[in-house]
């Protein structure tokens, strides 16, 4: 989906509608306490001015009749504080829906993020997603619920009125079949001028809080380098072109309110004016204009308020957008309808002549077969960046095949739910990832049934318990955001005792222990013997016992699978295994 | 908020033409109600058509005044909000820019960047409100009042008692809405972490099949915020009944009393019906200026948050030199008597001693946590040491101008940046270097195959080096780190994506172009360290061990087992015959 073709405003409203249509109940008393509220405080004035009337009404002595005014000041006093708690109600009861309109939209676009596949996160910058799960959303919430309410009850008011004054004088109301196009058309213009800058606005916020992040988290390295005046340099471009837009956007926006306010009181002129020659031919009375006048006022009033409104909506139209754009990524394929769980594999693997390219007409994999017993141990070698973890990308289903078939336990890995498929591997990756949560949980995480002592005894093989019993509350201390106190090594061996702590038949390491310092190391490889010792296991090597006690050795090399075998069929042959392996151990 | 006035203070003239250009489209816009009833009580009864088409006319002007009056006003606003904005934000990142470690510790990372972006957007929507909203209410309210006064001070009296109320609650509640709206604040920090780690963490996620789990998680942090909102905005929620009440009271109490006054022959009914009118207009005034104290509420938590980065003191940024004599044979390198403690925790390093000559080699080695990266740390003065003194060519590192100190360095740090730019851009990272000394770097640092493979220099990173691997990325960072010439060159496991090849190629290319250059090493493998003049083994953040690698081997137990079982044990044997 390309982000340059620009969403229809009624394919917005029509996207956004259900998400206040969940709360037909709760709008519907809001639309109701709204119009009750519109009522009573037109019941005010109503009581205030029989007030006045009593006031008025004294007889020939000159008396006020004081008792009929306590009597409507006291009725007067009941309604405002009915109002006042009905006001009150309806603010509280917007509060509520908006909340939940909110909180239903960010649990929709986090949700929507946990189904998209890995390329998108490789793709966009963390803050821009951010900016839509916070900014973009906050914005909608702004005007959405509010605004819906008040067009809803306002149209009641524009009926009403308009009735009135076509009772009072029909030729009158035609000079709203001028000014009332008048105004629509002038909103329309600006905002078909205007919607393209508030898009932009969203653009070059998200893009500015893109560059404050990435700038922010390497600020180490921009620091080593005295980078600081060049790094603000930048910033102030990115900032100076937010702000410009934002700039322009409101430059035009800020048009929308005083035009049709404009036209309402172009409207009002010519009310008069024509009130004035009808009343001239006798068509009218000074008191039909002064009402007329009145309920033209209440017509326009909201007409007016709705063309600020729709002034406002830009913004958040432009926020919808870019909300919904990514509610619109491609999820990863959902499982097939008929796929089914495969839990506690054995751990037989077969690659059935299996075909794959990331780009489509480049293929890497060209019809690779290979047959892996349970237990055995697979090792990827290959020249850094040659793409070993091709394999495991389609191990795992972060990809799918172009051809051929995978299969575990005789399992067409294809007709298998991803998630059983996925918990059947326990794996370390390369990248260590720690979330801010305790150690326990970290460590106990993809292991829900996992008791303190089973994570202290997985601790304990990796040789991070006593560093983790040294932290201030040992296995309840809470990793900092970006684990700053805790190094690299830590990080690493957190993550294998994660690993080492699932039940898996089948264990991907990338790489993962060359991080290890070598102490630890040497520990850590008596406990990976144990955990590998009954797994299907897929390494890719760097260590000689590893590669050597391979039961078949994938050798990778630009990104195709080049050669196959055997530490000792490989060697046997001028291959190119040959050469790597004399380059790198001998 | 007062901490805002140095920043509003440049843009009170062009505020006040604003304000200006604002009152008179208010004030224009007020007449035209006026115009409108002379025309129909006093005009149309006359029966003649001229002066209502001169009145109308005029009416028409006014509303054209208006028309542009406000635009422009508008308009100015939006120019201010964008200026003010700009400089604030400039400020704050600057600032942080700058900042000491410690500080961004404390503070954290993910909660700098929210303030930078989100806090800012807050003040900018607030500004422009104050001044789209500022001058129409006030106008409306002090107008509506001096007016009443003229037709009645007594009953305006009554009306105005219960305008300190009304402060009152307005102020006790936005007091209170602005803690509120702080704890709002601090809980959308949590909801953004989560989504940043799943972000980052994705394929871990996927793999484990923690959608689910991650999900609950963000509900969470997503429904305490939610709550968190709700209840700032209930509270806020209360202002706007009470004063309409309040004022509704007030004008019940101008009825009665304004009885009372017409039964005395004080007042005339005509004057209590204009108070009506009038009083409406005040009202809607009241209820405009409590939506801006709702506004200001919520500014106030975020102006406090921008303003405790902008206000934390810059430590450890030395802008000028503070020696002036550099002592000769000094050594390059000198750590004397260094201890180290991070705020958090214990001691970090202990009592360390060495030094260092120029062009010599240090390896670190050592378990994971026993302080090697934080000798770094130290070394690059991101954090002070808290006892003992460092020293560069004799002088105390406390003593340089930092971007001095700094420039000394070539540096690649364990999960070093790389930033969405060209890959030239990436290398050169700001400084003055011609794309020749990019070129010779990338060819030492084994670089430059794979960056023509990728379009050149000119050829993209993408966000988070996404499109290279890790030994590309290693690969790169290093060539970064060579190509300023560096004096000391620091490599932070640096390697360990490379296979063996590479990295002995890599070595070699150092060895040989860059032989005046201090290096310190911090690897893991024995044979990324054993040709070093100095090799310092570390545990617990101590040192257990100095010297060359044939005296650890004879004298070092921890050493000694690293060796063996790198280059006799056979985990590696590789090694065996380096």
């Amino acid at each position: 989906m390309s982000e340059r073709v620009k969403m229809k405003k009624t394919a917005i409203i029509g996207r956004l509608m259900p998400y206040l249509m969940r709360h037909k109940v709760l709008l519907a008393a809001a639309i109701a306490l709204t119009i009750g509220g519109n009522l009573l405080a037109l019941a005010g004035p109503y009581f205030s001015g029989l007030a006045i009337d009593s006031i008025e009404l004294h007889d020939e002595t000159g008396r006020v009749d004081l008792s009929g005014v306590w009597r409507y000041a006291v009725i007067m006093i009941v309604l405002y504080i009915l109002s006042g708690v009905l006001s009150y109600m309806l603010t509280r009861l917007m509060i509520v829906i908006s909340r939940k309109v909110i909180n239903r939209m960010r649990s929709d676009v986090f949700n929507k993020l946990t189904v998209l596949p890995v390329g998108y996160f490789d793709r966009n910058q963390t803050g821009d997603i951010l900016s839509r799960i916070s900014y973009d959303i906050d914005t909608i919430n702004t005007s959405l619920s509010h605004d819906f309410v008040q067009i809803a009850a306002s149209t009641v008011t524009v009926l009403g009125s308009l009735i009135m004054m076509i009772k009072i004088s029909p030729l009158l109301v035609l000079v709203f079949a001028f000014t009332v196009p008048l105004s629509i058309f002038l909103t329309k213009k600006i905002t078909g001028f205007t919607r393209p800058l508030f898009r932009k606005r969203s653009a070059k916020l998200g893009e500015l809080n893109g560059f404050v992040e990435e700038m922010i988290s390497g600020q180490k390295t921009l620091r080593a380098y005295s980078q600081e005046k060049n790094t603000v340099a930048k910033f102030d471009r990115q900032n100076d072109d937010t702000c410009e837009a934002y700039y322009r956007a409101e430059y035009y926006g800020s048009v929308t309110g005083p035009s049709v306010n404009f036209v309402n009181n172009l409207s009002l002129s010519l009310v008069s004016f024509f009130g004035a020659i009808l009343y001239l031919k006798n068509a009218i009375t000074i008191g039909n204009i002064s009402t007329f006048v009145l309920y033209s006022r209440k017509f326009s009033g909201p007409i007016n308020e709705i063309a600020n409104i729709f002034g406002e909506l830009q913004s958040a139209f432009s926020a919808a957008e870019r909300v919904f754009r990514l509610l619109d990524e491609d999820p990863e394929p959902s499982d097939s309808p008929d796929a089914y769980e495969l839990n506690g594999a054995k751990g037989d693997v077969a690659l059935d002549d299996v075909r794959f390219g990331y780009i489509k007409g480049q293929e890497i994999i060209h019809g690779l077969s290979l047959d892996i017993n349970r237990g055995e141990l697979v090792a990827i070698v290959g020249p850094t960046g040659a793409g070993k973890t091709t394999i495991v990308n389609l191990l795992m289903r972060f990809y799918d095949v172009d051809g051929g078939e995978i299969r575990l336990d005789g399992h067409p890995i294809k007709n298998l739910t991803r998630k059983s498929l996925r918990l059947n591997y326990s794996m370390v990756l390369q990248d260590t990832w720690l979330f801010n949560g305790t150690v326990f949980e970290n460590i106990a995480y993809g292991s829900e049934s996992a008791t303190i002592e089973d994570v202290e005894r997985v601790c304990r093989a990796c040789g991070i318990h006593e560093y983790i019993m040294t932290l201030p509350d040992g296995y309840d201390t809470v990793l900092d955001d970006d684990g700053s106190n805790i190094s690299k090594g830590q990080k690493q061996l957190m993550t294998i005792a994660r690993a080492m702590l699932l039940k898996s038949s089948l264990l991907i390491l990338d790489e993962a222990t060359s991080n290890v310092d070598t102490r630890t190391e040497i520990q850590i490889q008596r406990a990976m013997r144990t955990l590998m010792a009954d797994k299907t296991c897929f390494v890719i090597a760097h260590r000689l016992s590893t590669i050597q006690g391979a039961d078949i050795i994938l050798v990778v090399r630009d990104g195709e699978i080049v050669e196959r075998g055997t530490h000792a069929e490989l060697m046997s042959g001028e291959t190119f295994y040959k050469q790597l392996y004399n380059a790198q151990f001998a | 908020m007062r901490r805002l006035g140095p920043y509003l203070k440049p843009f009170i003239p062009r505020m006040s033409l604003g304000f200006l250009v604002k009152v008179i489209g208010t004030v224009v816009e007020l007449a035209i109600p006026w115009i409108l009833s002379y025309i129909i009580d006093d005009l149309i009864p006359l029966g003649e058509i001229n002066p209502v088409i001169v009145w109308g006319v005029l009416m028409i002007l006014c509303s054209l005044c208006a028309w542009f009056g406000n635009i422009i006003a508008n308009r100015m606003a939006s120019a201010v909000a964008r200026d003010f904005t700009r400089k604030l934000r400039h400020d704050l990142f600057e600032k942080i820019s700058y900042l000491s470690e410690r500080s961004v510790d404390n503070i954290t990372i993910p909660s700098l960047i929210s303030r930078v972006t989100s806090d800012t957007y807050v003040m900018h929507q607030t500004v422009g409100m104050m001044q789209r909203l500022g001058v129409r209410a006030p106008i409306l309210l002090v107008g509506g009042i001096i007016v009443t006064l003229t037709l009645d001070p007594v009953l305006t009296l009554i009306m105005v008692a219960t305008l300190p109320f009304v402060a009152i609650i307005t102020f006790v509640v936005s007091r209170k809405g602005a803690r509120l709206f702080k704890i709002v604040q601090s809980g959308s920090d949590s909801l953004l972490r989560v989504v940043r780690e799943n972000a980052v963490g994705v394929r871990v996620i996927k793999a484990l099949s923690k959608s689910d789990y991650e999900r609950e998680r963000f509900k969470k942090v997503n429904d305490d915020l939610t709550e968190r909102e709700r209840t700032a905005e209930k509270t806020m929620a209360i202002i706007n009944p009470v004063m309409s009440l309040l004022l509704n009271l007030g004008i019940v109490a101008v009825i009665v009393a304004g009885a009372y006054r017409v039964q005395g022959g004080q007042t005339e009914v005509g004057k209590i019906i204009a108070f009506m009118n009038l009083f409406t207009i005040v009202l809607n005034a009241l209820l405009a200026i409590n939506r801006m104290f709702t506004m200001l509420s919520r500014a106030s938590a975020s102006s406090a948050r921008i303003f405790e980065v902008l206000e934390t003191p810059i430590e450890l940024y030395e802008t000028e030199p503070h020696f002036s004599f550099i002592p000769e044979n000094a050594p390059h390198i000198a750590f004397k008597n260094v201890t180290f403690k991070y705020d958090k925790g214990s001691f970090a390093v202990k009592n360390l001693n060495f030094e260092l000559k120029r062009g010599e080699t240090l390896g670190i080695i050592g378990a994971t946590g026993a302080g090697k990266s934080t000798i770094i740390r130290a070394l690059m003065r991101y954090y002070d040491v808290a006892d003992g003194a460092i020293e560069i060519d004799g002088v105390d590192i406390r003593d340089y101008a930092t971007p001095d100190l700094r420039a000394k360095f070539g540096v690649v740090f364990q999960n070093d940046a790389l930033f969405k730019d060209t890959i030239r851009e990436n290398i050169r990272l700001g400084r003055e270097l011609s794309d020749d000394d990019l070129t010779e770097a990338a060819k030492q640092a084994q670089a430059l195959e794979f960056i023509n493979a990728q379009g050149g220099f000119d050829g993209e990173v993408a966000i988070k080096g996404a499109n290279l691997s890790g030994g590309q990325k290693q690969r790169l960072l290093v060539a970064r780190a060579l190509a300023g010439e560096p004096e000391i060159l620091i490599l932070d496991d640096s390697s360990s994506a490379l296979d063996y090849k590479t990295d002995s190629k890599l070595r070699e290319q150092i060895r040989l172009n860059h032989a005046d250059a201090t290096k310190i090493i911090i690897a893991q493998r024995i044979s990324s360290i054993m040709h070093a003049e100095k090799i310092i083994v570390m545990e617990n953040g101590e040192v257990i061990g100095m010297g060359t690698h044939d005296e650890l081997m004879a004298s070092c137990e921890l050493y000694r087992e690293i060796g063996r079982s790198q280059i006799g044990g056979g985990i590696e044997l590789g090694e065996a015959t380096a």
